[in-house]
């Protein structure tokens, strides 16, 4: 009895220094913190917010979860938001919380070395840029069997499971808002109702879509265009390939990954200094050569194999309006029946 | 409530009942003793409310999911899923228990702790090994040359789940099995029954009350599991419910979904007491160890086959498939230092939280039960059947609003955790408390020993070894918690069962390898010290 009375002790007091010493590690000993919403996952990111912590000394948590749900979450939370910063992987749902009122202005020279028609005004920065793809299966498929626009895929011919998308990834609903700009609300979900009637397999983001077209459990994906060279640059060759499409619709949408700072943030200062370094060389030479995106400071090559972002057909929209859908995009998902 | 045979839900080996009720205490109980029972009680129930609160303001649009095609599909996938696992795990259960209890098998020993041993591995953890070790790339077809189906969608789902719930079953029915009198299968026997006979006519009725409590483990897990549908891929009511959290601005579809999810948890509860009624067998302890079933050579075979087969799905395959992964993995090893820390802070604190808790309202049900008592402790069930994601989603809704500090903190959710596995520590207490009769406590008072003394001395020690019990199965349950974990943990704050799920939602198997081996690691200890006491 008495050993396991001393056991207990010993468990409460362990308990105990694990808790003091997780409070402290965010505790204000001077050194300042930093809470990050990271609609970005983790395997893309934290390398970089790890760079960020040790260059400035500024501890940084981060929450990751979907673009979507993070903005949802914002626009929730108000002024009691414990978020600094809102890393996004997508306009759409960077322009809902601007449109909310929750970011705070950024300082004009901050943001000027980023072309304007990527950015969301002074609330929020591009800080890289990603291409809509099809990615596909070179060994079923021959790029003579590809859908000339994204329309072709509805088609009954592509039925029965050989399509992948994730629905609920920020990505493919900012693909989507893009059409409802595009084709109005009634044409949108005239394609989304022929793509669920198609049976596309459902995945929760873009690198299983890949992995599955590369082991032929897919023969083709809604993605964009960097997932495929992540993959190979872990595993070598894929029989995983991207296609562009050339036509100028909502599945070649180039869309930016942005950032902005929350007015709500007790920690300003360490914010901005976020965003400073997002847009400096080192991070940018980051996302070309560690996560393989276009930069959104212009100086920069592209990243190896992709052809220039000059020469990518594009909508020709304007992103600060995508926001805007963005409720009647996921609306329209959930009712075709693929969320 | 007291002649009930003790629900599963709370054991891994539900103690026999004692058939008569033990005496109770006179005199109405201290009404201090409620304030700890109300306390954790709360954030189980609460967060309902929330959800309620919310759907009731919701608009029509979102209201219209309820009355969708898309929702009579999930109901649909949802009970369809529900309905093989159930009957799978149950026939898996009873076989593996009659196999292990009742035949002349040779090394039963080991095979009963084999079929008991899946129920450390988390069921996402053998969803994720199943779904890549199966198809044309999997482990199996590399290692064996043998073309298996991806295990992805219902087929994947039921095979993941069937596998880690089975357990369920094989546990109270074996510890049925074991208090048998065997006198009735004797009878049958010398009036010339065959031993499948017996099995089905003397055995097997008997069986049934264990055999539905199991059942009800079964049904209500599937019901609630997130992990192990999502990464198979098959939409069932968890997947969709987080994927229109995750993926939508508007929240209300989310909680219209899961309010219709914990309706269909609570007609199930109250269909399974309903059908139980008081059909309850009672036996005695038994005078004499049950006569084996002598197996013939094949049977010997088919047996061991299948007990051998048995323990390769659940343990070899997941098992070997997280340690290839950690070896073939091209990326140095890291362990992941902090998720673990994160699981063991939130896991003891909750197990300790859920014991203290179980105390006072085991010795209320125990030496005082009333209708009150008895209501406390049905709640302590309802909240325990409910699924964990709707407890989390809908604690979110309120504490983002209305609890400021509490929101995102490891508070929350560790009384969260309480909460919802309360029921586990109050089964445990609960039993130590009725093996022993009140009369000592009286025999105490009687001497003129305060109540202080007389709880410190006499029932606090006799609940001690009921406290540990249920505090470490409430450890070993809060370690591999998923959903509610990715609603309420703190930014920052990590655990190994979200680090495994993230990972191997992102496939990067490796990852998740080393943190699923961890977890494995850490739940060993205190499965060790639960299936070895007692005995």
């Amino acid at each position: 009895m008495h050993r396991n009375r001393r056991g207990v002790a010993a468990l409460i007091r362990l308990i105990l220094t694990v808790l003091v010493a997780t409070s402290c590690s965010s505790g204000d000993d001077g050194a300042q913190s930093l809470t990050v919403y990271s609609g970005r996952s983790e395997d893309l990111v934290a390398p970089l917010i790890q760079q960020f912590q040790d260059e400035t000394n500024i501890e940084v948590s981060v929450r990751y979860a979907s673009s979507t749900d993070m903005a949802a979450t914002l626009r929730e939370e108000g002024a009691n938001s414990p978020a600094d910063v809102f890393f996004a992987q997508d306009p759409a749902s960077l322009g809902v919380v601007a449109e909310a009122g929750l970011f705070s202005a950024l300082p004009g020279d901050l943001i000027a070395g980023v072309p304007t028609e990527f950015s969301g005004g002074s609330a929020w920065v591009a800080v890289s840029l990603r291409s809509r793809v099809l990615v596909y299966d070179t060994e079923r498929l021959s790029p003579a069997d590809l859908p000339a626009t994204v329309d072709d895929l509805l088609d009954p011919a592509w039925g029965g499971g050989r399509i992948g998308i994730a629905p609920g990834n920020a990505s493919f609903i900012a693909f989507v808002s893009a059409m409802i700009l595009e084709r109005g609300e009634e044409g949108t979900l005239a394609f989304l109702e022929g793509l669920a009637a198609n049976e596309p397999q459902i995945f929760s983001g873009n690198s299983p879509i890949v992995a599955a077209v590369d082991d032929g459990t897919v023969e083709v994906g809604l993605v964009n265009h960097y997932y495929l060279l992540g993959l190979r640059s872990d595993v070598g060759e894929t029989r995983a390939e991207n296609h562009f499409f050339t036509t100028a619709g909502a599945e070649s949408l180039v869309m930016p990954a942005g950032a902005g700072v929350l007015e709500a943030s007790q920690n300003k200062e360490a914010a901005l200094r976020f965003i400073e370094f997002l847009l400096s060389n080192n991070a940018q030479e980051y996302f070309v050569t560690e996560t393989f995106e276009y930069p959104a400071v212009p100086g920069l090559a592209a990243p190896e194999g992709v052809p220039a972002i000059e020469t990518l057909a594009q909508p020709g929209l304007d992103l600060s309006a995508l926001a805007g859908v963005l409720d009647r995009a996921t609306q329209l998902i959930s009712e075709a029946g693929l969320l | 409530m007291t002649t009930e045979p003790t629900p599963a839900v709370g054991t891994l080996d539900p103690r026999p009942s004692t058939g008569a009720a033990p005496p109770t205490l006179r005199g109405a109980a201290p009404r201090w003793l409620w304030l700890p029972v109300v306390l954790v009680l709360i954030p189980g129930l609460v967060p309902i409310a929330g959800l309620v609160g919310r759907v009731v303001g919701a608009t029509d649009d979102a209201l219209a999911l309820a009355r969708s095609a898309r929702t009579l599909a999930l109901v649909w996938n949802t009970v369809l899923l529900m309905v093989v696992v159930t009957a799978s795990a149950a026939a898996i259960g009873v076989t593996a228990a009659w196999l292990t209890e009742r035949t002349d098998l040779r090394g039963r020993a080991l095979w009963r702790v084999l079929a008991a041993l899946p129920l450390v591995i988390p069921s996402y953890v053998i969803g994720m090994t199943f779904v890549s070790a199966s198809g044309p790339g999997g482990l199996i077809a590399s290692v064996t040359g043998w073309q298996v189906p991806s295990l992805t969608g219902l087929l994947g789902a039921w095979a993941a789940l069937a596998v880690s719930t089975y357990p369920f079953v094989y546990l109270t029915v074996r510890a049925t099995l074991r208090r048998l009198d065997p006198a009735h299968e004797d009878a049958a026997r010398g009036l010339g029954a065959s031993p499948s006979r017996v099995f089905r006519t003397v055995v097997l009725p008997q069986l049934r009350p264990a055999l539905a409590a199991g059942s009800l483990l079964v049904a209500l897990y599937t019901l609630s599991d997130f992990g192990a549908v999502s990464l198979a891929r098959y939409d069932a009511f968890t997947r969709v419910i987080y994927a229109q959290y995750a993926g939508r601005l508007d929240r209300t579809p989310a909680a219209v979904l899961a309010l219709i999810l914990v309706a269909i948890a609570l007609v199930i509860v109250i269909a399974e007491r309903v059908s139980r009624g008081r059909a309850a067998y009672h036996s005695r302890s038994p005078q004499r160890p049950p006569r084996l079933t002598v197996l013939g050579r094949g049977q010997r075979l088919a047996a061991t086959g299948f007990l051998a087969v048995l323990a390769i799905v659940s343990l070899g395959i997941p098992i070997a498939t997280l340690i290839s992964w950690v070896v073939r993995s091209t990326q140095a090893v890291t362990i992941p230092w902090g998720a673990m820390a994160g699981s063991l802070t939130a896991s003891s604190l909750a197990a300790l939280v859920a014991a203290a808790a179980a105390l006072p309202l085991a010795v209320l049900v125990s030496r005082h039960p009333t209708r009150s008592t008895a209501w406390a402790e049905r709640l302590a069930y309802t909240t325990f059947a409910l699924p964990h994601i709707t407890v989390g989603l809908g604690m979110v809704f309120i504490a983002s609003r209305y609890l400021g500090g509490l929101y995102q903190s490891i508070t929350l959710l560790v009384l969260v955790y309480a909460s919802i596995f309360f029921a586990q520590a109050l089964g445990s207490v609960r039993a130590s408390l009725v093996q022993v009769s009140p009369s000592l406590d009286q025999a105490s008072r009687s001497l003129g020993v305060g109540p202080w003394r007389t709880f410190g001395r006499i029932t606090l020690p006799l609940a001690r070894r009921g406290m540990v019990a249920g505090g470490l199965l409430v450890f070993l349950t809060a370690m591999k918690e998923l959903p509610a974990t990715l609603f309420l943990r703190p930014t920052g704050f990590d655990t190994l069962a979200v680090r495994i799920w993230s990972a191997a939602d992102s496939l990067l198997y490796s990852r998740a390898a080393v943190a699923a081996l961890l977890l494995l690691a850490v739940s060993a200890v205190p499965m060790y010290v639960l299936t070895t006491r007692d005995r």
